[in-house]
């Protein structure tokens, strides 16, 4: 699935909800399926910048697409939720599709009202880490 | 806080004061428990600001038309409804600031500059807001300071021992929070004071929190310095109060230069003007100051120990209520409070709490509370912590209480 794909298909998942409680229940059951990551990656190297709560991101090359895994401190599930959905979207791709990326579904899907804007500036913080990683991959 | 005088208040009554009150966020009538923060504004104020600016508007003090002359007899009317409000002896111990953070900066910049120097030292506490420990820190820096800090234990109480031990002839000033933002803890700063006077030490009380609460009289507390914001008052933000006792005020010099706070400027030398006017350079918050008055009339009006007597029934009402919450710790248990409550709820990130709180229209804060200390005290890395002012009710503590029940079945 291309990126786009795949933020059609969250936001398709998103508009059964009309309640922001609702939205934010499954966004903190996504963050439960989110895999852990290996503990030896979590490393201040990793640490996302902004967040309120710790988020460790690890990116890597992977046949010529860029891997993402993250993870956040087991308490911060929203924000869980949050890193699951970006590593989805953005996690596998081709690295000059994830550095161009738009990526609407985050305002399509309300998220910018399930979050605080501090919790948005960590997000923000995380969306430009893996582009910034991507992009120093693109061929 | 109860007293034997009060009066029940008209809760539904003084709702209807607070226009901003009545909404809903989320689809959902708001909760505002986030009074520590900022105090919604009463009719009484808003109605102020738009007079001022609709009849009244004009720079003040050396105006020589009709405007000019109400606005300046307004503005000084507020000085005078500060000094009865605090209780001290002259209006012109009150220099009007742009808040509390504004008036320690000051005290720093200018006491603090003249009078500390090598190995002198500073008295705080562990429960202070940053902008009690910042202005501090900066003066160590400048001028090779040393900054001290009074232990408390852990229900969030000042150790007074440990106070008196850290007292010497080396303490040149004791800087404390009158109430902890964070815990709601009323600290016994009369006894602080004496303490502090005993060893020579000049005292500033961080009144940020305790105005709402408490009566506050300065020259029985014979502190030296008194701080507060009007915002956490039902005034405007971007105004607070300096006070200081004239004789200290009157050694201290400016810190910002420009109008107002001249007798006479040459080229070659600038002479000062008297206090309050030497600490007020440039055009003041004239609005926001004279706004001031109404949000104090308002509270008189109530009576303090009225408002003491509904927000301890809130306190109480709420510990009890919260505490049946299985996995909830109330965060600070002093024995004397403001209504205030700090809480955290085992396995759930506070942030998390307060976003789903806020998707109910509960308003509260969640965090470090600028208090990045306190909290590695406690080890905990923030709270959520829920604050009662006059127009809140029993019944929207019901509502934060299954809006956490509701964030623990989210997230279980």
């Amino acid at each position: 699935m291309t990126i786009n794909e795949k933020q059609d298909e969250i936001i398709e998942e998103f508009d059964l909800f009309d309640d922001q409680l609702d939205k934010t229940q499954y966004i903190i059951d996504l963050g439960k399926k989110l895999p852990p990551l290996p503990e030896h990656l979590h490393v201040d190297a990793n640490l996302i910048p902004g967040c309120q709560s710790k988020v460790w991101l690890n990116s890597e090359l992977k046949a010529d697409a860029v891997h993402f895994e993250a993870d956040a401190e087991p308490t911060a599930q929203i924000s869980r939720g949050l890193v699951s959905l970006l590593i989805r979207v953005l996690s596998d791709q081709k690295p000059d599709e994830v550095a161009n990326a738009n990526l609407y579904f985050i305002d399509r899907i309300g998220l910018s009202n399930l979050v605080t804007s501090r919790r948005a500036g960590g997000m923000a913080s995380m969306i430009q880490r893996m582009k910034s990683f991507a992009k120093e991959n693109a061929l | 806080m109860q007293t034997a005088t009060h009066v029940p208040l008209d809760i539904a009554q003084i709702r209807a004061d607070f226009p901003v009150l009545d909404q809903l966020v989320n689809g959902r009538p708001l909760v505002y428990f986030d009074n520590a923060a900022t105090t919604q504004k009463p009719r009484a104020v808003l109605d102020a600001l738009t007079r001022y600016y609709e009849h009244d508007n004009a720079n003040i003090h050396r105006g020589i038309h009709a405007l000019a002359e109400r606005a300046t007899s307004a503005f000084e009317a507020s000085r005078k409804a500060i000094q009865s409000f605090l209780g001290a002896c002259e209006a012109e111990e009150i220099i009007f600031t742009y808040g509390t953070t504004d008036a320690i900066n000051l005290v720093a910049k200018t006491y603090g500059r003249t009078y500390l120097g090598p190995g002198d030292e500073i008295l705080i506490s562990t429960m202070e807001h940053h902008s009690n420990i910042v202005p501090w820190q900066m003066l160590c820096e400048e001028r090779g300071c040393v900054l001290k800090v009074i232990p408390i234990n852990d229900e969030g109480e000042l150790l007074l021992d440990e106070y008196e031990k850290l007292l010497t002839e080396r303490t040149k000033i004791v800087s404390v929070v009158h109430v902890s933002n964070a815990l709601g803890t009323i600290n016994p700063v009369k006894y602080l004071i004496d303490k502090a006077h005993a060893v020579g030490a000049v005292v500033l009380i961080d009144g940020a929190q305790a105005t709402t609460h408490i009566e506050i009289d300065v020259q029985a507390l014979d502190c030296d310095f008194y701080v507060f914001s009007a915002h956490k008052l039902f005034g405007p933000t971007g105004m607070g109060v300096l006070y200081g006792k004239r004789a200290l005020l009157e050694t201290m010099p400016p810190w910002r230069g420009g109008g107002e706070m001249i007798k006479e400027v040459t080229f070659e030398r600038t002479t000062y003007n008297d206090i309050p006017y030497k600490f007020e350079a440039g055009t003041p918050n004239i609005a926001d100051v004279i706004a001031v008055r109404n949000a104090l009339e308002y509270v008189n009006t109530l009576g303090k120990d009225n408002i003491a007597a509904h927000e301890h029934e809130l306190l109480a009402y709420a510990t009890d209520a919260l505490q049946s919450i299985d996995g909830l710790r109330v965060i600070g248990q002093a024995k004397e409070k403001v209504s205030v409550i700090s809480f955290v709820l085992d396995g759930i990130h506070h942030e998390d709490t307060g976003v789903i709180l806020d998707q109910q229209g509960i308003a509260v804060r969640t965090g470090h509370h600028c208090c990045q200390p306190l909290m590695r005290r406690l080890g905990i890395a923030g709270t959520t912590r829920a604050s009662f002012s006059v127009y809140n009710t029993t019944d929207e503590i019901d509502r934060l209480v299954k809006g956490l029940q509701r964030v623990k079945t989210m997230m279980a």
